[in-house]
């Protein structure tokens, strides 16, 4: 039985969609930019090599918590031991990525981003989409991203540990402080990223002052709710810098670690 | 300076219908609106088109132009490329009526099934008072001029008649957040009654009704991801739940 747009008593059309303009090419770029950060960021996890290079370490690998970890790599200590799976070590960034991954994948700006370019959900305003049934975030598990909340203060706790990495990059291979590298410069670029995708974040909004009935008898919590709202115009933006930002500062660890490249100090 | 003007006209009704040529003449300045009446007081007579103040207050005039809903009368024509040929169909999330005309009437029974505003019994008409940054928050959904746009484009009932009955539509969503955000309204228990009863939850947030709302609001942002963050407090977040019955918090319930 015909449904949507070819509803018994709507307008008798046989196109899905009039629209002429390249609506395709937003979910298309969508579609290749996420793949590739699926692919590289998949690719690191695994790789268990090249993350540290004293005194960077890369946003995947940080905090690094197992005993796999290399020498000098474990700001909060080593929790877990050393797993073998099919005869390859447990890679140490598989015990935190599903934290950053759990507040991206389940954050409004994504959901509406691979909701359409994925899932063609739909894949652009007016354009039908291709499945029979619909039933939205009603069940599971799509009913998880309601979860978004307790990710975004996992994210919180990350955000923290990076920042704190960025600052020991004052320091030099010797650990000896009041020194500045590209490296530096480079973490504490994704720190920043970060923070403020987290900062412009819709459950941030709702829990600074959000979900207050009343401004007026709160008005601290209106104030901040107001900045925050500022960044929140630009969440979209920040997300995808900061993925961008991570990815590249990730890069950059590698390549010095790999010694592919030398971190050079400004002093 | 005048110009011909190709546009493609969906003719019929509810049984029959398509999608018919035409070439008329348009000056400088004029939006679609003026050029659709143009055909109709020149080649098609008969030409049933819904239009009310031509300036983009009244939201009579919604109708799908190159695919894309939108308001006639706030489409300029000089907006299309020279050689471009402009495709005129009604609304396709409702029943047509005639040519360009629809019946939206599922929005007025969506409007009938929102609780009204629940005033506090203390106070007697005219006494309610409230400051003018909780007036601010729902000035924005106040500026809806009800063309349903919105409607239109959400995808939820657009390609799934079948959710019509239990989806209200991002219009009514911004109605329920404004009267959940209000200081004074007394109704407890609208974020329940948006997730259980008018759908929120079926909305998955990609931000089509925000693209096409000639009046600019914010209806995702501002709305209904504040609305699913209300209804997570209430049912979904047991430490919101927790804390709320302590220290009997109120704006959470």
């Amino acid at each position: 039985m015909a449904t949507g747009v070819f509803s018994g008593g709507r307008a008798k059309i046989a196109e899905k969609t009039l629209r002429t303009d390249r609506w395709w090419l937003q979910p298309a770029l969508t579609v290749f930019v996420l793949l590739s950060f699926i692919v590289y960021a998949t690719f690191r996890a695994f790789e268990n090599a090249h993350y540290f290079a004293e005194p960077l370490i890369s946003p995947f690998y940080s905090p690094c918590l197992s005993d796999a970890c290399v020498k000098g790599s474990s700001l909060l200590g080593r929790p877990f031991g050393i797993f073998h799976v099919f005869g390859a070590t447990f890679s140490p960034s598989l015990f935190i990525l599903i934290f950053p991954l759990g507040f991206r994948m389940t954050c409004y700006y994504y959901r509406k981003a691979y909701y359409r370019a994925f899932w063609m959900s739909p894949p652009a305003c007016a354009v039908a989409e291709p499945h029979a049934k619909y039933t939205g975030e009603t069940r599971s598990p799509l009913i998880l991203q309601n979860a978004h909340r307790w990710f975004f203060y996992a994210g919180l706790v990350f955000n923290v540990i990076l920042s704190v990495d960025a600052i020991l990059a004052f320091r030099n291979p010797d650990k000896q402080w009041g020194h500045m590298s590209i490296g530096t410069l480079v973490l504490l670029a994704n720190a920043t990223f970060l923070w403020l995708y987290s900062a412009s974040c819709h459950t941030c909004r709702h829990t600074i002052g959000g979900r207050l009935r009343n401004f007026s008898k709160h008005p601290v919590r209106y104030k901040l709710w107001t900045y925050v709202s500022i960044l929140n115009h630009k969440h979209q933006n920040f997300a995808w810098v900061s993925l961008f930002g991570v990815a590249l500062c990730d890069l950059y660890v590698r390549q010095v670690s790999a010694g592919s490249i030398t971190n050079l100090y400004f002093f | 300076m005048a110009r011909k003007l190709k546009l493609r006209i969906w003719r019929g009704n509810s049984t029959d219908g398509g999608l018919q040529d035409v070439v008329v003449d348009a000056n400088e300045g004029e939006v679609v609106l003026d050029v659709i009446h143009r055909v109709q007081a020149d080649q098609m007579n008969d030409l049933a088109v819904r239009w009310n103040c031509k300036a983009g207050k009244c939201g009579s005039c919604s109708m799908e132009i190159n695919g894309k809903p939108r308001l006639a009368c706030m489409t300029r024509v000089a907006s299309f490329e020279e050689d471009e040929t402009i495709t005129l169909t009604p609304l396709r999330a409702f029943p047509v009526i005639k040519d360009l005309v629809t019946d939206v009437s599922f929005n007025y029974k969506k409007a009938m099934e929102i609780p009204a505003y629940e005033a506090p019994a203390e106070l007697k008409a005219g006494e309610a008072r409230m400051a003018q940054v909780d007036v601010e928050r729902s000035q924005e959904f106040r500026k809806c001029i009800e063309c349903f746009l919105c409607q239109d484009t959400c995808h939820v009932i657009r390609d799934h008649e079948e959710n019509k009955k239990s989806f209200a539509g991002p219009r009514f969503f911004i109605r329920i957040a404004e009267l959940d955000m209000h200081p004074l309204d007394m109704l407890r228990n609208r974020k329940q009654k948006a997730q259980e009863e008018h759908g929120l939850g079926m909305c998955n947030i990609t931000k089509c009704c925000t693209e096409v709302c000639p009046e600019h609001i914010r209806i995702t942002d501002n709305a209904i991801i504040p609305m699913k963050e209300r209804v997570v407090d209430v049912k979904y977040d047991p430490a919101r739940w927790l804390g709320s019955k302590i220290r009997k918090r109120d704006g959470i319930l």
